[in-house]
């Protein structure tokens, strides 16, 4: 594909800023270093206070960097059972479920893409108007009851299996990304619909499956709803439920806490777990994330504004 | 059968046939579609009915509004209702504008370490999941050790006790929300204004204009309609106040200001001793035919004074 030309920014124009510009920009820097701030400090603090001595988190001598540091939080998780068990769940959702929506999204989309599809508008139609109107909670709960999915692993996949907005994202791409004189030459050299998607389109869709799987996966890790009204048995809980126990419920597992002898210390060692388990449950999909930000705007978001 | 089948083909048929494959692709998301989407809508008829665990849609017996009027009846109504539009609206009007200036703000710098680094951690909280960002909410505002009291006490106030007044609710509810999204929703905001023709900045550079007349002339008039977009998407959205937030931001001190519609929902149709599934999917069909007419009337405002609409 030829390289497409970048618009230049206007802040790249480089001419003499006048007086009045000067000011601007120290007001507009001035603004974003506050917001840069105001987001990033929270962040560094859960860090730190998980990495700190748990009587200086409780005393607020954490300002910014660890305070006697300890590693005694992660110690504690790294023993503690049913995470591990959920982590495990979760990497399971994640991972079949993101191939499941991923494979569902490009096949749904690459059809309504075609301009001559038969009945495209109809069924485009039928896709959008399920974002804006739904049964509702209690229908949809007791569908996947009748379906005998309570309790299972198909209920945290598969009443999940494509997101609509995705789909409409995917769409867009496959749209505005994709020149249609690909498909007319395809054609020309005897290319049917499966293998003009298999040998061509696919080829050339490198960006959009990336965010999907970025979208779908960070769904999948974050799904704690679903859960809640689906799943009873406790060895099919995802992290997130677990991390409800402890996060907001403050309720710790049995045992957790057998070897600090006084109340304070476990009071402590509570604080302290809290913070590191909020870094453990986080750090993956922080982790992709940054991998997947350049196509943010190149690949997708291109797409939605045109389209 | 007493008449032969026709030969002639209908149009729609000889349609289909043509682009088959296309239809092998499409075949499974349909199903999905029709079955996870559709027929919810079809079952929530039992909103007028009498329906209980057991029976089947059908034979339960047909009570026509008897649901809808007794939740329209019931003392939480209004307050159910108040506290969802007004968490929304608080919401809209504090979380849509925010990043749109940020946007327009982070537009004007030029490409390098500072506005890298600005765009990576500002997106980053979007991706923490509803459960830890309450964790976050709570760690933060807890009374006698969260670094927000540690603070006010250091410097000689009292402590607040945060999530026990129900009238601080919208407002953590609400900034925590701006804290965790505005960032990452600059997103599409710099992808319109990356696809304004940079020939306008020039011509307007060369007659003087400073950088704030370009944002106002320019960068503005440009990113419009797709902020009008997604306005009206937010708009149509006004009462689907996210369930999982609200929900594990509750305790009994707030419950006042914090039941919504899709936790009072939850809490009629799942939870409890007996479900009342009938009566629950009243409330939450009360809640998408309400949604879809907010979403309907934005959309016909829009088209009319700014020719800009979904459909």
């Amino acid at each position: 594909m030829a390289p497409t030309v970048q618009p230049l920014p206007a802040s790249a124009i480089r001419i003499r800023e006048s007086r009045v510009d000067q000011v601007f920009n120290l007001v507009n820097y001035t603004i974003l270093s506050i917001f840069f701030v105001i987001i990033l400090y929270p962040l560094i603090y859960v860090v730190s206070a998980s990495l700190s001595d748990g009587a200086a988190v409780i005393s607020g001598r954490v300002v910014l960097w660890p305070v006697g540091f300890s590693l005694a939080a992660y110690e504690k998780i790294f023993r503690y059972g049913s995470i591990w068990t959920a982590y495990a769940n979760t990497v399971f959702y994640a991972v079949v479920g993101t191939s499941v929506n991923v494979v569902l999204t490009l096949f749904a989309a690459y059809a309504l893409s075609r301009q001559d599809l038969y009945g495209r508008k109809v069924l485009t139609g039928l896709f959008v108007f399920a974002i804006f109107f739904n049964g509702g909670l209690i229908p949809t709960y007791l569908l996947v009851k009748d379906l005998g999915m309570l309790n299972t692993r198909a209920a945290m996949i598969i009443p999940q299996a494509i997101s609509i907005w995705n789909l409409i994202i995917a769409i867009a791409y496959f749209r505005s990304a994709i020149p249609e004189e690909l498909l007319e030459a395809a054609r020309l050299d005897g290319c049917d619909d499966v293998q003009y998607f298999f040998r061509i389109l696919l080829p050339l869709s490198p960006p959009i499956i990336a965010v999907l799987t970025l979208f779908y996966v960070i769904s999948h890790w974050n799904q704690y709803f679903t859960a809640l009204i689906y799943l009873s048995d406790k060895d099919l809980f995802p992290l997130q439920i677990i991390l409800r126990d402890i996060l907001v419920a403050s309720n710790f597992e049995a045992g957790m806490m057998e070897d600090l002898k006084n109340m304070a210390e476990r009071e402590t060692m509570r604080e302290l777990l809290k913070y590191a388990l909020i870094v453990v449950a986080s750090v993956p999909v922080l982790i992709i994330y940054p991998f997947v930000q350049k196509y943010f705007v190149r690949g997708i978001m291109l797409g939605a504004v045109k389209g | 059968m007493a008449l032969p089948r026709p030969r002639v083909q209908s149009v729609a048929w000889r349609g289909i046939k043509r682009s088959w494959q296309l239809y092998v692709f499409l075949a499974l998301p349909l199903i999905w579609l029709l079955v996870f989407m559709y027929y919810p809508i079809y079952g929530a008829q039992i909103a007028f009915r009498d329906f209980y665990p057991g029976r089947t849609i059908l034979n339960s017996e047909w009570v026509g509004m008897a649901h809808f009027s007794r939740f329209f009846n019931s003392v939480l109504f209004e307050r159910v209702l108040g506290n969802t539009i007004g968490l929304s609206l608080y919401f809209l009007l504090v979380g849509f504008p925010i990043p749109v200036f940020i946007a327009l703000s982070l537009n004007q710098l030029r490409t390098g370490f500072f506005k890298r680094s600005v765009q990576m951690i500002s997106y980053a909280p979007h991706f923490i999941s509803t459960v830890v960002m309450v964790g976050l909410i709570l760690q933060f505002l807890e009374m006698r050790r969260g670094p927000i009291n540690l603070l006010l006490q250091a410097v000689g106030f009292d402590a607040i006790h945060f999530m026990g007044k129900a009238s601080m609710f919208p407002d953590i509810y609400v900034w925590s929300g701006v804290w965790q999204n505005s960032g990452f929703n600059t997103v599409i905001y710099m992808a319109a204004l990356s696809t304004i023709d940079p020939a306008l900045h020039e011509a307007a550079l060369v007659d003087g204009a400073n950088r704030l007349q370009r944002i106002l002339h320019i960068d503005i008039p440009g990113i419009i309609p797709i902020t009008l977009t997604l306005l009206i998407l937010n708009i149509g959205q006004v009462l689907n106040v996210g369930f999982e937030k609200a929900f594990l931001l509750q305790n009994p001190l707030n419950l006042k200001t914090s039941e919504v519609i899709s936790t009072y929902v939850y809490k009629v149709g799942l939870f409890g001793g007996v479900p009342n599934f009938s009566y629950a999917a009243a409330i939450g069909l009360f809640n998408s035919v309400l949604g879809l007419l907010l979403l309907v009337t934005a959309n016909q405002l829009s088209k009319k004074f700014s020719k800009t609409s979904l459909f």
